[in-house]
């Protein structure tokens, strides 16, 4: 095959070098920034890819795979990592037979998580290696590398990227094509080794340890790992996007730039070590390196200059350089732009089907304010709200302030149970989407359901996992691939562990969603309703926008609280922006407003 | 040569910053390009970083590296205005998207004057477009991020031809035609344009 030039993202780079590695099986639970390697690998027709119900059973799944003797992989954020950590130690523990590699995201930063963590540690906690490719032509060679180590030495290869290798463009150099290795699927019995009584357990843990030895030996010559000689003054040991800042902030310095991050190659550092005057630790996060470095003896600075929180970048690698006094002042300047500019946060979409039952719980729990009302604290709200993972956490925002807690995947409904039963005193309702209901919500309503809980749970359910950019999940019954699939339907379920009261509701029609919403929190038992809408960027036609009437408008404000950025202000005027609104399938707004100002645009006449 | 792309969620800055990075791969050069686009659909502000050059290593450009800011909307120019390099150059689309904290009142929109004070502290070479008006005459508004771009083309190293191919490899075929179009339009539009001063 002649090479071939393309920019792809980190994301597509290990799709392709999973693919063209052999990869046969591959499952993933959405989440940023990892989601778009699965979606990748499904274009592949000889791949078995599916979105799974959660990380967890994608890492079965791939698990399952392995067992087969095919190569696969499962993919997940960080977090997910979390989920999936039971399977994961467990794929440590038994070993593996076709190869398989687990893909986690890190997001330094937050861009969009619901916290910062350095999943390297779940490398050393598992016992497994861990690979960190630094742009996506590294993503997609190592893919080929991890494949290759887990089938060596016996054991699952961690794969570690972050946002800024996952979601950045660079060149690659498109070097192989895809080959299968010649066995057949076939399952080898060997309880000794994937049976994991006590008995067996034991046994495998000194070969774990053993493992390790041999994976420690081998990063000493790993071809991964790269040495770069500049000058003996500095040398400077990285990983993964921080290779890239550091070369550009220290042209000049000696490098040792790590492509396996664990186990680390002890006489390899030793080596460097000796032949720079000076050593300095680049890594985003946690000081990781560091402290395996300072283990073995090695004196070493990073992170009493470069920060732990964090994303990492260029201007904050020069200011740690300055600091530890190994550059110059920078002559550059900084402008101040001297006015506070107003920033711009994502938002719930214009249309978005979470937007009404939104404003009704926030409308019964006193929570949206007018601008002129008086000050009242949230804790005066008779209503406890808490919520979940996906676009709706946005309604956590002003002015719909409809949401009170936000841990992680399916937290909510156990969240509620826990305050009821703490004898909160107010009524507590829990909000969550259809995604991460079936992601592990379900198992927290069925714990209410068996501890007689008497809370509300309200599942907004668009139909799709919008939040990571509209994956399908088991509620719509549409496989990754866009093929029809069993649909799982969600009031069945509900029914089926035993609720009774479940109510199913448009979520555009106020006046039911408000009725359905206030009987459900007066019911004397555990109450769900589904709150049913699409999701508005999917939905292919826009109605006719509605616009407000000037001359029934009294400026109230009421329209404002949706939070609805298609409502706009300049001075004192309201309009609704018709490139924004959604129109008829919508209309909250105009459902909504106490003067019967809003309408369909051909029978207003909008000033502006 | 760094270039910093933004606006806000929805106006096609992705989709712009990709053309620009496969055009310049096209053209030889060693390209990385880097986005938020964590929540970008919901309207937030999206900014990709996009350099190319014989050989580039980090994606993030470093603060006052900027050569060239697009803007699709002016209150975006202005946050990422101290990006840019003295000197540089700033095309904005002289289009305003007030965000929700300000309709609510809780905060203000900076003025024309304010904006532009901000962009001419660091560059003389500031170019308002009215971007937005001229797609909506072509019949498009969503065509304003290739109208921009043909703006933008002015200042790269690259033949009208690459950046058209880019352009129709890039879009599905029927909203090529309107594109290439609007492309054209805005490399009209930018000749026009004078660097006004204050």
């Amino acid at each position: 095959m002649s090479v071939m030039k393309r920019l792809l993202s980190g994301n597509e780079a290990l799709a392709l070098g999973a693919y063209h590695a052999g990869v046969r099986v591959a499952a993933a639970y959405p989440g940023t920034p990892s989601t778009e390697i699965l979606e990748a690998i499904a274009r592949f027709d000889d791949v078995y890819a599916e979105w799974s119900t959660n990380e967890k059973v994608a890492m079965e799944v791939v698990l399952g795979a392995s067992y087969a003797g095919v190569r696969a992989l499962a993919s997940m954020k960080q977090v997910g990592l979390n989920v999936a950590s039971d399977p994961f130690m467990a794929a440590s523990t038994t070993g593996i037979d076709g190869g398989l590699v687990v893909i986690c995201a890190d997001d330094p930063g937050v861009h969009s998580s619901q916290g910062e963590q350095d999943n390297r540690h779940y490398a050393r906690l598992a016992k497994v290696p861990v690979l960190e490719p630094g742009d996506s032509q590294e993503a997609y060679d190592f893919m080929a590398h991890a494949f290759d180590l887990s089938e060596q030495f016996d054991t699952p290869v961690m794969l570690r990227t972050t946002t800024r290798i996952s979601h950045s463009k660079t060149v690659v150099d498109v070097r192989r094509s895809r080959k299968l290795p010649d066995r057949q699927p076939s399952f080898k019995y060997n309880a000794a080794k994937y049976v994991m009584l006590p008995a067996h357990a034991r046994i495998r843990h000194p070969l774990m340890e053993e493992r390790l030895v041999k994976l420690t030996e081998y990063a000493e010559t790993c071809p991964l790992n790269q040495v770069v000689q500049g000058n003996k003054k500095l040398g400077i040991v990285t990983s993964g996007i921080a290779y890239q800042y550091a070369r550009e902030v220290f042209p000049e310095a000696s490098f040792l730039k790590l492509g396996m991050t664990y186990p680390l190659p002890r006489n390899l550092l030793h080596h460097f070590a000796k032949q720079v005057e000076k050593l300095l630790v680049v890594e985003e996060l946690d000081p990781f390196l560091q402290e395996n470095m300072q283990a073995m003896g090695i004196e070493v600075i990073g992170k009493e200059f470069i920060p732990r929180v964090g994303e990492l970048n260029p201007d904050i690698i020069y200011e740690a350089g300055r600091k530890a006094g190994l550059l110059p002042d920078s002559p550059r300047r900084k402008t101040e732009t001297g006015i506070e500019l107003p920033r711009r946060p994502p938002l719930l979409c214009p249309g978005c089907p979470h937007t009404g039952v939104f404003f009704v719980l926030s409308s019964i729990g006193q929570r949206a304010r007018l601008a002129k009302a008086k000050d009242k604290t949230l804790a005066d709200s008779p209503l406890i709200i808490t919520g979940d993972i996906g676009c709706y956490t946005l309604g956590a925002y002003p002015p719909l302030l409809a949401m009170d807690t936000c841990a992680c995947m399916g937290a909510s409904i156990g969240e509620a149970l826990g305050m009821e039963k703490a004898n909160v005193g107010k009524k507590v309702v829990a909000v969550i989407g259809d995604s991460t209901f079936l992601h592990s919500g379900i198992t927290g309503l069925i714990d209410g359901v068996y501890n007689n809980s008497k809370i509300t749970l309200v599942i907004l359910d668009n139909g799709t996992t919008a939040m990571t950019g509209h994956q399908e999940h088991p509620g719509t019954g549409i496989s990754v691939q866009g093929k029809e699939a069993h649909k799982v339907a969600l009031e069945h379920l509900i029914r089926g562990i035993g609720v009774s009261d479940v109510r199913v509701v448009n979520a555009f029609d106020m006046k039911e969603l408000r009725r359905s919403v206030r009987s459900a929190l007066d019911s004397p038992e555990l109450s769900v309703v589904i709150v049913r809408g699409n999701c508005a960027v999917r939905v292919p036609k826009r109605g006719e926008p509605r616009a407000i009437d000037m001359e029934n408008c009294n400026l109230c404000g009421t329209c404002l609280l949706l939070g609805c950025s298609a409502i706009q202000r300049t001075d004192e005027q309201l309009y609704i922006e018709p490139s924004l609104c959604v129109g008829d399938t919508c209309a909250v707004c105009q459902q909504i407003c106490p003067k019967q100002a809003i309408g369909p645009q051909s029978k207003i006449n909008q000033l502006k | 040569m760094n270039l910093l792309i933004t606006g806000a969620g929805g106006q096609g800055i992705i989709l712009a910053s990709d053309t620009i990075g496969e055009t310049a791969l096209a053209a030889g050069y060693d390209v990385k390009k880097t986005d938020t686009i964590g929540m970008a659909q919901r309207g937030g502000s999206v900014l990709s970083h996009m350099r190319f050059a014989e050989k580039v290593w980090s994606p993030l450009i470093r603060e006052g590296d900027v050569d060239l800011l697009i803007a699709l909307e002016k209150l975006e120019a202005a946050r990422w205005a101290s990006y840019l390099r003295p000197g540089g150059i700033a095309i904005v689309n002289n289009h305003a998207l007030p965000p929700l904290s300000v309709s609510l009142g809780n905060a203000r929109y900076p003025t024309d004057e304010e904006i532009r004070s901000v962009l001419e502290q660091i560059t003389d070479r500031v170019y308002f477009i009215n971007g937005t008006d001229r797609a909506k005459e072509l019949g498009n508004i969503r065509a304003l991020n290739i109208l921009i771009l043909g703006c933008a083309s002015h200042f790269m190293p690259f033949r009208v031809s690459t950046w058209k191919e880019s352009i129709a490899n890039r879009l599905p075929e029927k909203v090529r035609k309107i594109n290439l179009t609007a492309f054209d339009r805005g490399r009209k539009e930018i000749q026009g344009v004078r660097i006004s001063k204050s």
